[in-house]
């Protein structure tokens, strides 16, 4: 009987184990649905809101921000803005760019995002607690 | 055969312009371009949110950009990419639960997410230019 792997004692099985996907994909996927539907109600929250203060003036809108309800939802749609924000610019920087561009587009999104999320975080936390 | 000809035109698979543009196809990548688009308005949300903890000054200053002509254009671009995104991604979620994918659902949906996020649109800029007087 001929062995294709004489020196290997292991199992096809076992050899071909592991060498499959990364099977990270789905996570991914699955990240950007549940902040998809998170993103929804705050969202619709933030433009109904944006559309009620269309003539208000500095001090309505701070005294507004200050409320703990709305300093609370500003800062959970900032989080989870920028978070699916750059799901969804991850895909499509991995999906555009080829080059050795694409690491560095990749670091700059994320780096950008994460500035991003927290330095609306910081102003927010600043405006409630100013 | 002794054809060693290196060069030969191969039929190559149409390309993307080929196509004559669908209303699935134009939803799909409309639904992209206006999450690329979102991503430069929670820019401006950042900004108009720093400035308002710099302080009065600040605040105004971004006030007036966003009431000029070009702040108002880019602001209506935005309400629109925001519920295109919006119904675009509801119907995406509806599709990822497993329903929706007969021919004329698909068809039905699109429509609808049209429709809707062009509706709310103009629903939005009316409300608040009532809000506004």
């Amino acid at each position: 009987m001929k062995r294709q792997n004489n020196e290997s004692m292991r199992s096809p099985l076992s050899r071909a184990l592991g060498l499959g996907s990364a099977k990270a994909g789905v996570e991914q996927w699955w990240r950007e649905r549940v902040s998809a539907l998170a993103l929804v109600p705050l969202t619709v929250w933030f433009a109904a809101s944006i559309i009620m203060h269309t003539g208000s003036d500095y001090l309505t809108f701070i005294v507004w921000l200050r409320t703990p309800i709305v300093s609370l939802l500003m800062v959970l749609l900032l989080a989870g803005m920028f978070y699916h924000t750059a799901l969804g610019l991850q895909v499509v920087i991995e999906d555009y760019v080829h080059s050795g561009l694409k690491t560095f587009a990749l670091l700059g999104m994320r780096f950008s995002c994460y500035g991003l999320a927290i330095a609306g975080i910081l102003a927010t936390l600043r405006i409630a607690f100013s | 055969m002794t054809n060693s000809t290196p060069k030969r035109l191969r039929p190559l698979s149409p390309n993307i312009q080929i196509y004559r543009p669908q209303l699935t196809s134009v939803l799909s990548i409309a639904n992209r371009i206006s999450g690329i688009a979102l991503s430069l308005y929670a820019i401006v949300l950042v900004v108009w949110l720093v400035a308002a903890a710099a302080g009065p000054q600040a605040y105004s200053k971004i006030h007036v950009f966003i009431g000029s002509g070009v702040g108002r254009l880019l602001l209506f671009g935005g309400t629109f990419s925001f519920f295109l995104h919006l119904c675009g991604s509801i119907r995406h979620l509806i599709w990822d639960a497993g329903y929706g994918f007969e021919l004329r659902t698909i068809y039905a949906s699109g429509w609808t997410v049209m429709l809707v996020s062009s509706a709310l649109t103009i629903i939005a800029w009316i409300a608040s230019s009532m809000l506004a007087r």
